[in-house]
């Protein structure tokens, strides 16, 4: 089932501009849908082990700004780039996890040390303003003037090739999620959420499984950052780094379900779902009205559905089929 | 370039003035956490609110500063006590973490409605105090004024914390959750009053702040990561230890400023405050008690 589904939706969605043109506009919800789907995923990865990162935007900024900026000023293509990025990304994690592993930093603190991290990220890309345009934000230099394709620089003018990329980068980000779901870094994980010096006393070496999946995870958002960078051809602190981006993600798993494997995907498809219509039914004329609702929901969700909507769905689904029904919470 | 010269020395003073301010802040959220054990990632959020409540009420309604001081310290005491019964309370049983992510929700909530509300200009009082000058160096007497209040209202919540029968109570239920209902008190009382305390302190330290900064609905990203790094290194709960993170903080800020940009002040400040976390978890000043 958590092949399939998947499988199918990204068939589906692969489909849709053969079958059914559905115009630039709708299918660059689509593609933001799909890129923010993967980013939400890959903060899931560690983030439903109790691991709750408020640093992804730090990933996912170095990400971003790692491939423009190499493009740009050393004109290093993005195939070479990428890797490069999502390497310091890797780098930065573990510079991060590994110490907050080491001294048990969970919790509060760790939200708190990784929010520092992520604010370093976004002061770090503003202060090198000469280099990075600053709070203006940075726009790789174009490779389309020859043609709507450009390979070499991962460039695509076309809204269809970056459907299939997106496409397929979710469909990776969702597979990861279910290896990690079906191996024993799992297990291990849960064990130590629950009592680290038990799973400790069991042989679960507890750094090392954070770590793990603190990089995977990482990695994972870095990626995100480069599809987003690459798609958009515009980067700003804002949009790929700092508090407000890594609240984001969190509030997105969170709405749409953490402990699920298509909850965050759910997430990105509601928010900006939400984003759009009430743009479209209320317009420009009041902004942020948007992060009025987002932050009321957030509110709301965890207080009163903290398995998110798809975990939500699922579990009332879950009962239907077993009528003699266990208590819900444990 | 001599390694002390007086423009040095005026970025150290106006770091240790600016540390007033912070030490405030990190005192308001310290007190909540050490007793409620929730951080409000949207502490700052509500100083914004307090910011807007005395620009509004002094130039444009032409309330008398100190009245407008009063009213925008007594609404922020408000909204932390309704803050923590609409918002809080509904989680305190659940995992630690929804208590800090349900505020991060109100964060979301309170800038967007500042943005809808006031709209994104930046505001300010249009008043200037003057700078106190000593030889060749200025002080501006708003950053005195506010570094000097808040250590009068740091003293006084220390001194309520330690003399009053309130403070006592406030004191013991930070120090045993389960022990306090069975001698009678009230936790969700003590509670509720720690919150307004915690607002109220977050309600003045948006007074000193109007002073110096102009009020903007993102106002708050700028003072709250951080006054949440102050009392982290300082030790969650730690009121002495974030009083003195404050300052250090503070030092990197205007210090670092001072020989690079500001933003590499706060850089640094940041990084300082991760290598304070992989030696000294609990804190750089965990060691002196709480």
């Amino acid at each position: 089932m958590d092949l399939l589904i998947p499988v199918l939706i990204a068939a589906a969605v692969g489909l849709l501009p053969v079958l059914a043109p559905i115009g630039d506009y709708h299918l660059h919800l689509v593609i933001l849908m799909l890129v923010w789907g993967f980013v939400y995923t890959a903060w899931s990865v560690m983030g439903r082990f109790g691991l709750v990162s408020l640093g992804h935007g730090a990933f996912m900024g170095i990400g971003a700004y790692g491939v423009t900026l190499l493009w740009n000023e050393v004109g290093l293509s993005p195939w070479l780039g990428a890797p490069i990025a999502i390497a310091g990304a890797a780098l930065f994690a573990l510079l991060i996890g590994w110490p907050c592993f080491r001294f048990r930093i969970t919790g509060h603190y760790f939200a708190l040390v990784t929010l520092a991290a992520t604010e370093i990220v976004r002061l770090v890309i503003v202060a090198l303003r000469d280099l990075t345009g600053g709070s203006l934000g940075l726009t790789p230099k174009t490779a389309l003037a020859e043609g709507p394709v450009a390979l070499a620089a991962l460039q695509f003018a076309a809204k269809e090739v970056w459907l299939y990329i997106a496409l397929l980068v979710w469909l990776a980000g969702v597979l990861v999620w279910r290896a990690v779901d079906r191996s024993m870094l799992r297990y291990a994980l849960e064990a130590a959420g629950q009592d680290e010096d038990a799973a400790a006393s069991i042989g679960v070496d507890v750094t090392r499984a954070k770590l793990a999946v603190t990089l995977l995870s990482a990695v994972l958002t870095a990626i995100g950052g480069v599809v987003y960078a690459q798609y958009q051809l515009y980067v700003a602190p804002e949009t790929v780094s700092g508090i407000a981006i890594s609240l984001q993600i969190v509030f997105a798993v969170i709405a749409g379900g953490m402990f699920v494997q298509l909850g965050p995907t759910v997430g990105a498809v509601f928010t900006l779902a939400l984003t759009e219509a009430l743009r479209v039914a209320i317009g420009h004329t009041i902004p942020s009205l948007d992060g009025l609702v987002y932050g009321l929901l957030l509110v709301l969700f965890i207080v009163y559905m903290p398995k998110g909507i798809l975990g939500q769905v699922l579990a009332l689904a879950a009962r239907r089929r077993r009528p003699a029904p266990a208590p819900a919470r444990a | 370039m001599p390694i002390f010269d007086v423009f040095l020395l005026e970025a150290i003073l106006n770091g240790l003035l600016f540390g007033g301010v912070l030490a405030l802040l990190a005192l308001g959220l310290n007190l909540i956490f050490g007793v409620i054990d929730v951080v409000w990632i949207c502490y700052a959020e509500l100083v914004m609110l307090g910011m807007y409540t005395v620009y509004f009420l002094y130039a444009v309604y032409g309330v008398p500063l100190p009245l407008a001081f009063l009213a925008a310290i007594l609404l922020v005491a408000g909204l932390g006590a309704l803050l923590h019964q609409l918002v809080i309370r509904p989680v305190l049983a659940s995992e630690p973490i929804n208590q800090l992510l349900v505020t991060g929700g109100v964060l979301f909530f309170l800038q967007a409605a500042a943005t809808v509300a006031f709209g994104i200009d930046f505001r300010n009082l249009g008043l200037s105090l003057p700078s106190l000058v000593v030889g060749e160096i200025f002080l501006p007497w708003s950053r005195i004024l506010a570094a000097g209040t808040a250590l009068l209202a740091m003293l006084g919540v220390w001194l309520f914390l330690r003399q009053t029968f309130l403070g006592t109570a406030i004191r013991a239920i930070s120090q045993d959750r389960q022990i306090m209902p069975l001698v009678g008190a009230d936790p969700g009382r003590l509670y509720l009053l720690t919150s307004a305390i915690g607002g109220g302190l977050a309600g003045l330290g948006a007074c000193l702040l109007v002073l110096q900064y102009d009020v903007h609905p993102a106002i708050g990203l700028s003072f709250g990561p951080i006054t949440f790094m102050i009392c982290v290194m300082g030790g969650l709960g730690n009121l002495v230890g974030g009083f003195l993170a404050a300052f250090v903080f503070a030092q990197f800020i205007s210090v670092g400023g001072f020989f690079f940009h500001i933003e590499w002040g706060y850089v640094m400040a940041f990084v300082f405050f991760v290598a304070v976390m992989f030696v000294k978890p609990q804190g750089l000043f965990a060691a002196s008690g709480r």
